[in-house]
């Protein structure tokens, strides 16, 4: 190491020069280009949401809704509930979204404490065990539990109990990766300040890890709800005859497709889009009373 | 990672890692997890390799008895090879397209947005909001025949006259690459916004062009994205099967599509679990691959 003096000094000796002006008409274009591109995928990506706003104004025309626009009207939003089991199926989505969304946080979260904080034998396989499920084509995972529901007999039984039981396994492998990467962005330091302060292991544990961890918790609960909730092709395998939303959906597309569903849509948007704004403005406002 | 047979010297726990891991009972909370993914993730994948090897005459009334029956295997691929590599094409084709496209809004939200990064970032998870297939209707309503898109493209002869958007590869490639882009975008810019701008400022200083500090300062250093980005896009959308059944039509079917059809309409067990399996099987060996060449240490 010592005798290795190849690598000239960062800084060389003589007069640095000044730099050339970066302002060239060509940087000027490549700035804003890539900037212009970025605007033009957002573009993309928001356009389709646009149309689910504008087509739950619309007056379905005779066979599908879905076809053309008409005439503007308000009947598709005074009559949400219209179309048989569409608010059945947004209720049951719900229960199923909420109920994995609690079981997948708690066993992810054990399991990223376990990984990150502890040390034992056979880490290489558990890691690898949370990764292949991420790994796997959800088509995948739903044959294979609809394989193994059938080959044990709970063919008969499915439902809630196994779209939950599918849930939470996809959601599980999310948890643990959340939760992981904010645990390992964490001061140690902070803890065995605690401890040095006569904390106790569940007082440095209640006052100390859980709220420093709890951004990544939420942020973990958050994910799993939305990929549960908005899942159709594994609920399609193991769903049985229940109907979620997103299985309505997909039946209602077979039939006459119901503007309502573009209405449930909308509020579905609006009410996640609130929920981020508050999240990010209650964050912020935190943030500056901690600051001050 | 694992410490193999021979059993560490017990001092290296202290040094395991950059934060003290606590040797003691506290792997025990991995125990409930861990059997979960055993009960509900392994076990199916074996039952599901064992109904790959039913008796392909039994039927779904009568039931199936297992005789491991190889030969399923071949039959699946014979049957089915077009449709493994039409998955593959649209599901390649689609991730390129999402790093081309998703690269520069990545790049423009951590270092161009200024103040619009939030906002921007907002727009990006916007999807997410409502659901998947409703987005994916909506698609179809854009591109149907007589619809807006079509219409103009066609006056701009673009189109030919009887040309059509929807029901075409075209409509379920962008279907996939709409659907999959903020899978790529997320990655991305959350490896972009950690690049410190001093290395760029010092490429500058040492007299690399803008492009040249691009290609060997940033790029580089966004590689964990592209990475996790590609995969995130690439995996779930072989297995897809909405996209082709929505924007598509059976000529545009992926394997998914076949293995939907297969298990629950058909119930034939045997050709949807090889069909599975083999899917499974080329994507975890593209997946070991690509991290390999790419030489990314840590998967997630």
């Amino acid at each position: 190491m010592a005798t290795d003096v190849a690598t000239p000094p960062l800084t060389g000796p003589g007069p640095r020069r000044v730099k050339a002006p970066r302002r060239s008409p060509t940087r000027w274009l490549s700035d804003h280009m890539v900037l212009l591109i970025g605007v033009l995928v957002l573009v993309y990506m928001v356009v389709p949401i646009g149309y689910i706003f504008a087509l739950s104004f619309n007056q379905p025309t005779g066979k599908s809704a879905n076809a053309q626009f008409s005439a503007f009207t308000w009947n598709n939003w005074t009559s949400i509930c219209a179309p048989e089991g569409l608010c059945d199926s947004v209720k049951l989505s719900l229960e199923v979204s909420i109920t994995s969304t609690i079981l997948a946080t708690i066993l992810g979260t054990l399991m990223a404490f376990a990984l990150v904080r502890h040390s034992f034998r056979g880490r290489g396989v558990s890691n690898l065990l949370i990764f292949l499920p991420m790994a796997t084509p959800e088509v995948v995972m739903g044959s294979s539990l609809l394989a193994m529901f059938v080959s044990v007999g709970m063919d008969s039984v499915l439902g809630f109990l196994t779209i939950v039981i599918a849930h939470v396994l996809f959601c599980l492998s999310f948890v643990v990766v959340t939760v992981k990467a904010r645990l390992q962005g964490m001061d140690s330091r902070l803890e065995q300040a605690a401890m040095d302060l006569y904390a106790n292991e569940w007082q440095t544990f209640r006052l100390v890890t859980l709220p420093l961890a709890m951004p990544g918790i939420v942020a973990a609960a958050l994910l799993s709800f939305s990929l549960s909730f908005d899942d159709f092709i594994v609920t399609n395998f193991t769903a049985g005859q229940s109907v979620t939303f997103p299985l309505y959906i997909y039946g209602a597309k077979l039939k006459d497709f119901p503007p309502q569903l573009f209405v449930m849509g909308t509020i579905m948007f609006l009410v996640s889009f609130v929920f981020v704004v508050a999240g990010e403005v209650w964050r912020r406002r935190r943030a500056r009373a901690w600051a001050a | 990672m694992t410490h193999g047979v021979v059993p560490p010297p017990a001092t290296t726990a202290a040094v395991d890692g950059a934060m003290a891991r606590r040797r003691g009972w506290g792997w025990l909370l991995l125990v409930p997890g861990m059997l979960y993914l055993a009960v509900f993730f392994v076990f199916p994948t074996v039952q599901l390799f064992l109904t790959s090897l039913y008796d392909p005459s039994g039927n779904y009334v009568q039931g199936y008895t297992l005789t491991w029956h190889f030969a399923n295997y071949l039959d699946a691929i014979r049957d089915t090879w077009n449709l493994f590599v039409r998955s593959f094409i649209y599901a390649g084709i689609a991730t390129g397209v999402c790093l081309l496209f998703g690269y520069p809004l990545a790049y423009a939200i951590a270092f161009k947005a200024g103040r619009w990064k939030n906002f921007m970032l907002v727009l990006v998870i916007a999807p997410f909001f409502t659901s998947f297939l409703l987005r994916t209707m909506s698609w179809r309503t854009i591109l149907a025949d007589q619809g807006p898109l079509a219409d103009f493209l066609r006056t701009v002869h673009i189109l030919p006259h009887d040309g059509r958007l929807l029901a075409t590869s075209v409509a379920v490639v962008a279907g996939l690459t709409y659907n999959f882009m903020p899978f790529m975008t997320l990655p991305l810019f959350a490896s972009l916004d950690k690049v410190d701008h001093r290395l760029i400022e010092a490429a500058g200083d040492l007299y690399s062009s803008p492009f040249t500090g691009f290609r060997k300062v940033t790029f580089p250093l966004s590689l964990p994205g592209v990475v996790s980005g590609t995969l995130l896009c690439f995996i779930p959308a072989c297995g897809d099967y909405i996209n082709a059944e929505l924007l598509g039509t059976p000529k545009q079917y992926m394997v998914g599509n076949r293995i939907q059809s297969a298990f629950l309409t058909e119930h034939n067990y045997p050709l949807a679990a090889s069909l599975s399996l083999i899917l499974m099987a080329i994507v975890v060996v593209m997946v070991v691959a690509y991290v390999r060449r790419v030489g990314t240490e840590e998967l997630v």
